[in-house]
């Protein structure tokens, strides 16, 4: 959790140096949220999720250099550079990224549900959302196919009690959002406690494997506002803010858990700061030094065998006849 | 007939002086209409401009220096306030808006006429249709063009489709959508698209994409009365960039109606929104490097377009060019050229060019090389004169 944190403050960093263009929605404070997931998970099991993708990317695998970079637009990104902050990919973790349109990713998710029951693996597939998502027709779509036909699928909303700057009850005319699913179960759990959301994803799999489909409302907080562009305080007060960081932060709580139960020293948890801050640097010195992807990739990948086509850059001394 | 559309002018004079709605219905019972339908008749006759309920921007009074977010806000103040009918809605309007159009609105018409929706472009879309079926004017707000494609069944299927399917009993004409649309330099694929050209090809809906401020204060109001539903598409990137001398008043900039931003000879140049403003660097440049002397024509409104202006103008240049930051195939620039070619086949000197975006998805890092800039268009625009 150390990690993803300092993860998304030094992203924070970089967006203001402008090193970082685009849109960038970060994650802290909603960490527990990933860990606790992934302890509950394998990697053969598929996730797919929002925007706000940069630690669930992570946890499914991927390193720091391939995030950093990928929102620097660097060709060592997860997706070569060619996504940006919001389309992190790692196919051989099965997390089926990173997606921009709200909402858009939960149809998806029941698909690949349907993929895991047809080919009788024993995985589920997981489909991450959030308060803003809840209200979208499509979301209703899905649940009511993955209800239909016992899909292992499980609808994760990731509330953060936000929708880029609309409450969830201005929004929402039921914000208990694992009720939802009104046929579908559902579960709430505090998104911010990283041992109550591993058992919760724990059960929810076991429901998924045997029983079908249901919600998991994880209650969850963000620190930062809905992306770079938003400061996060017009819509909710600094107290606010500043009450969660205090009351009820994930890594604090951890923290805590590992210090009074004697788990840990201090010492342990000075080494582990120190070395996710020496990964951090690492991964961003590399990212820095990673060169911008070459101009033909402008044109690779729009289908699967390009259709040949005559580019030009900037000005006519560069053309680019590209492969048939 | 006469006299009813002399009243309707009538009712409408005394509306911009300040009467309400009620106070209207009231005169229209009583002897008082007759006196000031005679005298609004009179006055039509008289001066037929005056008779119409905005005129054109020279009319409008003194001009304030404004943004085109600041414009747009103006339009919809003034069509709020005219009209307890109209509604704006959408994500995020009520304080304000993403981009600070709808700003000031909520405070001084209220929360049943100013209100935020859920994330939920189908359903707002649907909604407002509804709401336009029983006569109001709603302008619903798409938060950016790109998230447009859920309500895309609305629009097309029942929005454009109400006045003919019921023989006219209904329709849906008080409808107005707004999207922001267009590159700003670091949207990637869902903040920067121009979808402009699907929505052209469905009859029944308009069409319209301002290219300045001063045009979308005009355009909008025009849009936001205009019988029929609309889609507005603003520029974002011109939002706060875009700074012109905009008349404090009431306007209107008919639709349909192209705009000639700059008289020439050698070639024709049509553009919308956005990419007008690069229309207009592309001719400096071939201008002063290679005196060749481009017309640009702003379309404004794509659907219904003003081929007849386009028509006259390469009946004169003989050279056409058309220019949209959207992909080339199947963008509206195809439209505009196979309508020229047929109309204007003999009077052309080359082939008409289109200098438009690839055909790939927006992209991120690769925007610089994706878009129609003043550098590509300066290029077609010579190769086309030089074309023999």
């Amino acid at each position: 959790m150390y990690l993803l944190r300092r993860m998304e403050i030094t992203s924070d960093m970089l967006y203001k140096a402008k090193a970082i263009r685009g849109f960038c929605h970060l994650y802290d404070g909603q960490e527990a949220v990933v860990v606790g997931m992934e302890a509950a998970l394998e990697k053969t099991d598929s996730v797919i999720t929002s925007y706000r993708d940069h630690a669930t990317h992570v946890m499914r695998g991927g390193s720091v250099l391939e995030v950093f970079a990928e929102l620097m637009g660097r060709v060592d990104g997860a997706s070569k550079g060619k996504g940006g902050s919001m389309h992190l990919y790692r196919r051989q973790a099965n997390f089926f990224g990173g997606q921009g349109i709200v909402g858009a990713q939960t149809p998806l998710g029941a698909g690949l549900a349907l993929a895991h029951q047809y080919n009788q693996d024993g995985g589920v597939a997981v489909t991450l959302y959030g308060d803003g998502a809840a209200n979208q027709g499509q979301l209703f779509e899905a649940f009511n196919m993955a209800a239909l036909w016992d899909l292992p699928c499980i609808f994760v909303c990731e509330n953060n009690h936000y929708g880029m700057g609309t409450a969830e009850w201005r929004a929402a005319k039921s914000p208990s959002y694992f009720t939802r699913g009104d046929y579908m179960p559902g579960m709430q759990c505090d998104g911010m406690d990283v041992l109550a959301v591993r058992q919760a994803f724990a059960f929810a799999k076991k429901h998924a494997l045997e029983k079908g489909p249901m919600i998991l409302e994880v209650d969850t907080y963000r620190y930062h506002g809905h992306s770079m562009s938003d400061p996060g305080s017009t819509y909710r007060s600094r107290d606010e803010i500043s009450s969660i960081r205090q009351k009820r932060d994930p890594l604090e709580h951890a923290r805590k858990l590992l210090l009074d139960g004697g788990l840990a020293e201090v010492s342990d948890i000075k080494a582990i700061e120190r070395d996710v801050k020496k990964q951090i640097d690492e991964g961003l010195g590399q990212a820095k030094a990673s060169p911008h992807p070459p101009m033909e990739d402008l044109w690779a990948n729009i289908w699967k065998a390009p259709l040949g086509a005559e580019m030009r850059g900037i000005d006519s001394s560069h053309k680019q006849r590209l492969p048939q | 007939m006469a006299l009813a559309a002399a009243v309707r002018r009538g009712m409408q004079a005394q509306l911009w002086g300040g009467l309400l709605q009620s106070q209207l219905r009231g005169l229209a019972s009583s002897a008082q209409l007759q006196q000031s339908a005679a005298a609004a008749a009179a006055a039509a006759e008289a001066s037929p401009a005056a008779a119409s309920p905005a005129g054109p921007p020279e009319a409008a009074g003194r001009t304030v220096k404004m943004n085109l977010c600041a414009a747009v806000n103006d339009a919809l103040h003034i069509a709020m306030a005219e009209d307890s009918r109209t509604l704006c809605f959408g994500e995020d309007v009520g304080f304000g808006g993403v981009f600070m159009c709808s700003r000031g609105l909520q405070e001084r018409f209220g929360r049943d006429r100013v209100f935020n929706t859920p994330l939920s472009e189908q359903g707002i879309v649907g909604f407002a249709i509804g709401a336009a079926a029983e006569g109001f004017r709603p302008v619903a707000e798409i938060q950016f063009a790109d998230y447009i494609f859920p309500a895309f069944d609305q629009i097309t299927n029942e929005a454009a489709k109400y006045r003919y399917r019921s023989g006219a009993a209904y329709n849906v004409g008080g409808l107005t959508i707004r999207a922001p649309y267009g590159a700003v330099g670091h949207g990637g694929h869902y903040h920067s698209q121009s979808p402009e050209a699907f929505f052209t090809h469905i009859p029944g809906v308009k069409v319209v994409m301002p290219s300045g401020p001063r045009e979308a204060k005009g355009l909008l109001l025009a849009s936001i009365r205009e019988p029929d539903p609309v889609i507005f598409f603003e520029a974002k990137m011109l939002y706060r960039t875009a700074v012109e001398e905009v008349p404090e008043g009431d306007y209107e900039i008919p639709l349909g109606q192209a705009r000639t931003v700059q008289q020439g000879s050698d070639i024709t140049l049509v553009g919308w929104g956005q990419q007008v403003r690069v229309l207009e660097l592309a001719a400096k440049e071939v201008q002063d490097q290679d005196k060749i002397s481009c017309e640009i024509l702003d379309l404004r409104t794509l659907l219904p377009w003003d081929a007849d202006a386009v028509e006259a103008s390469v009946r004169k240049t003989g050279r056409l060019l058309v220019s949209h930051e959207a992909p080339i195939t199947s963008g509206f620039g195809a439209e505009v050229v196979s309508t020229i070619a047929d109309r204007c086949f003999w009077s052309l000197e080359a082939p008409p060019a289109r200098v438009c975006g690839y055909d790939t998805p927006f992209p991120l890092v690769f925007e610089p090389l994706y878009l129609p800039t003043a550098r590509r268009v300066a290029e077609a625009i010579r190769r086309t004169v030089t074309a023999t």
